[in-house]
């Protein structure tokens, strides 16, 4: 790397022994660029063969996102450690400790961006620890994508990914069938896969699935269409990543407001200041009205929104998942981790017993009768598992009975009694007030990631005792 | 009708509003690391419109390496005093003097010996959290950081250790002596700063735009003239039109010619540039680990 001046693009240099030659045809970027409008974020898994670097590799350049830098590093490492072949993967594997060992140890976050839209890619590996990594990778994604070796077609990884998908209610799911190629572009091929898939997805309650014939080393239904599937009417990927409807993935029906900080400036020279008592979060469901009827939990009192609170101003509503600070009628005792939410028939449940499907990722494994944090919105307490009810085989997707124990990537249902009661939604109502981590006391290590069964009992305050 | 829509900016905006709300609730002494550069300008907007009215619930720090443009630092001092926040400075100079960083024999990079300095002053102030405005876009070891990233009793980051996070839930914990080191512009891309400097009017370093200034060639990069480290007699001099991408120390930081003299021109710029943001930063060039050496030895 010579100088680094902000030249119009040239084409990169030819001669990239492993890098598809197509890509020194793309048209240069044009410098103009229009800011896009939505965030989408993705991950992608594929075990070690399915093409998943090249993929993203692709994606990457294509939407000129790689940059000479990062092809000239590739390069470098290609003489040292790669005989001289251009791995696109050491562009995702990027810690000294992956590429020694040749694999990928965590999630690595990717960026690019087209007019359209902006993505954020975490790339999850696929080798033994894919549960945690996966869990960890696509828990805020909007989209998955499921790589299949169009050669070998379903195998126990793309049902373990598919499941995965569908358990943490991520609303989108893309089958990629890459390798088309070597399979002669047979459409018979495509749609054998597609059966299988289709064999045992409708008892997963995945949304929206969309099947795709790509070859990601060719480019092949990746960014431009493919010449070779006349067959298939279908977006390429990156046109469905563009337009894929995501509006609606966020709750906005029934309001929640975790409480994060108390907002008291205490300013005794300026009176406006000094009678300020904001409560700041990031709403977590629903939208807010000012004047709109609440109540605060665990209190159970009911009050108004006297403003939301922005740094531009007041604003007359917000929604999830804005950052606000919500000022209120009357002056409550409100603190981190209480819950405001709206005063209406969408009232979040309550309880100390709680069942939820977990998702294991330490070594050390689960203890029934153990203490453990349990963090949930803002709200911390201290929670012990009281009974394992079955373990989920991934592979499967059958329940297993009464199990021994729960360990590290297992997935499993689990009863648990917190010392305090928690204000909550079904995992499958809300994604942010359904969820919760679960940290070893002493280590403070993260020991697992919990969704929860829908509430059996909700709020219900006794409304006289109750309402100011 | 309305929507109920974020745009990308909006949405990365609320991301890192709720990190920075986080740090403020669950731990007792947090510090925002601010040196004057574009990202850090952007946290600091962030901490305001997460906790205005009240004043900033943390001070600014500052680990001076002696070594930074003068542009910066006179910028850091008047953003501080204008939001009036308190601002922590320790320098490299006085950790030296101190025996708390040494320099290897020849060192003349100050790059290392902020590590040390970082480290006393947060042992100086029982720092349990500092915010910094590290992006995963950046390189390839930090692209695979977490928004919290646990740092042990010695401050080292160990990447096959990290906890993991799931949801917009983040583990705080932290027993004695431990640390957080939290990013949350993690998502950001050098596009979305910009844009966010743009759609916030944020003031920038004058260093940022299009300037004349005296560089020397060296390893293969403009740097700029400085008595640091002086021009030696076979050694290029000119006198170009340039700009700073990204600011390090004044003796590694590559100058890039540019004639960007303004924020709509600087996106422009970067929406058709070739290399990234940290191709011209000497610092990272020196081998394909230096970003993960350093920052398993405590580095941001």
């Amino acid at each position: 790397m010579s100088v680094a001046p902000f030249t119009p693009a040239q084409p990169v240099k030819s001669g990239l022994t492993g890098l598809p030659s197509s890509i020194s045809h793309l048209p240069p970027p044009t410098g103009e660029f229009r800011p896009a409008v939505e965030i989408l974020r993705f991950n992608t898994c594929g075990s070690v063969d399915d093409g998943k670097s090249t993929l993203i590799g692709r994606l990457l350049y294509d939407s000129k996102s790689l940059m000479e830098d990062q092809l000239e590093a590739l390069e470098r490492s290609a003489d040292i450690t790669g005989g001289g072949q251009v791995n696109l993967a050491n562009l995702t594997d990027g810690l000294r400790a992956e590429r020694e060992q040749g694999i990928t140890i965590d999630v690595a976050y990717r960026y690019f961006a087209t007019p359209r839209r902006k993505f954020i890619i975490a790339d999850t590996p696929g080798h033994i620890q894919y549960t945690r990594n996966m869990v960890t990778g696509a828990s805020a994604a909007n989209l998955s994508i499921v790589l299949v070796d169009a050669r070998t077609g379903v195998i126990e990884q793309s049902r373990r990914h598919t499941y995965l998908t569908a358990l943490l209610r991520i609303p989108h799911l893309v089958v990629a069938v890459n390798k088309m190629d070597l399979v002669g572009w047979s459409e018979q091929r495509f749609n054998e896969i597609r059966a299988e898939f289709e064999s045992f997805l409708p008892r997963l309650d995945i949304k929206d699935v969309k099947f795709i014939p790509i070859s990601a080393l060719l480019g092949d239904n990746v960014v431009d269409a493919s010449l070779h599937t006349p067959w298939y009417p279908g977006p390429t990927l990156l046109q469905h990543l563009e337009t894929v409807h995501i509006g609606s993935d966020w709750n906005l029906n029934a309001f929640r407001l975790p409480v994060q900080w108390v907002n008291r400036p205490n300013n005794p020279t300026d009176s406006r200041l000094h009678d300020f008592r904001g409560f700041s979060g990031q709403i977590a469901g629903g939208i807010v009205r000012a004047g709109q009827k609440v109540m605060v939990l665990p209190g159970g009192h009911i009050t108004k929104v006297k403003e939301i609170h922005t740094y531009e101003g007041p604003v007359d509503e917000a929604f999830c998942p804005q950052s606000v600070t919500l000022q209120l009628e009357h002056d409550l005792d409100v603190s981190r981790g209480n819950m405001i939410v709206a005063w209406d028939h969408h009232l979040p449940g309550t309880g100390t017993e709680l069942r939820a499907n977990v998702c294991w990722m330490h070594q050390r494994p689960l203890q029934i009768g153990k203490k453990y944090w349990l963090k949930h919105t803002t709200q911390s307490v201290q929670a012990i598992v009281t009974a394992i009810d079955h373990r989920l085989n991934i592979s499967t997707f059958e329940e297993e009975p009464t199990p021994a124990g729960l360990a590290l990537n297992d997935i499993g249902e689990i009863s648990l009694r917190t010392a305090q009661p928690i204000f909550y939604d079904g995992y499958a109502t809300n994604r942010l007030t359904g969820s919760f981590i679960l940290i070893e006391q002493g280590t403070h290590a993260t020991v697992a990631a919990g969704m929860l069964y829908p509430p059996t009992e909700v709020v219900r305050p006794e409304s006289s005792e109750f309402v100011i | 009708m309305p929507t109920y829509h974020l745009d990308h900016l909006q949405h990365l905006e609320t991301e890192a509003i709720h990190i920075m709300r986080e740090v403020a609730g669950e731990f007792e002494r947090p510090a925002l690391l601010f040196s004057g550069g574009k990202d850090s300008i952007c946290l600091l907007r962030l901490a305001e419109k997460a906790f205005r009215p009240s004043e900033l619930p943390m001070p600014l720090l500052n680990v001076d390496t002696g070594h930074h443009f003068p542009e910066l630092n006179t910028f850091r001092d008047h953003r501080a005093r204008e939001l009036g926040a308190k601002l922590i400075i320790r320098t490299v100079d006085d950790a030296i003097t101190r025996g708390i960083a040494i320099p290897a024999p020849g060192e003349i990079s100050r790059n290392r010996l902020q590590i040390p300095t970082l480290l006393a002053a947060i042992e100086e102030f029982r720092f349990d959290c500092c915010i910094g405005g590290a992006r995963r876009d950046e390189e390839k070891a930090r692209a695979k950081e977490r928004f919290f990233s646990f740092r042990d009793s010695f401050g080292q980051w160990d990447p096959k250790n990290q906890r993991p996070e799931i949801w917009n839930l983040y583990n705080a914990r932290l027993n004695p002596g431990e640390n957080m080191r939290v990013f949350p512009l993690s998502n950001w891309t050098e596009q979305d700063v910009w844009e966010y400097i743009r759609r916030e009017n944020l003031e920038v370093p004058g260093i940022y735009f299009s300037h004349r200034r005296r560089c020397v060639r060296r390893h293969g990069q403009w740097l700029p003239a400085n008595d640091l480290v002086p021009p030696r007699p076979h050694e290029e001099v000119r006198e170009l039109v340039v700009r700073v991408r990204t600011i390090g120390d004044i003796i590694s930081t590559g100058m890039v010619e540019s004639p960007a003299d303004s924020v709509d021109d600087i996106i422009t710029e970067i929406a058709a540039a070739r290399v990234t943001e940290r191709g011209s930063r000497a610092d990272d060039k020196s081998s394909e680990a230096a970003m993960e050496d350093r920052k398993k030895a405590g580095y941001f």
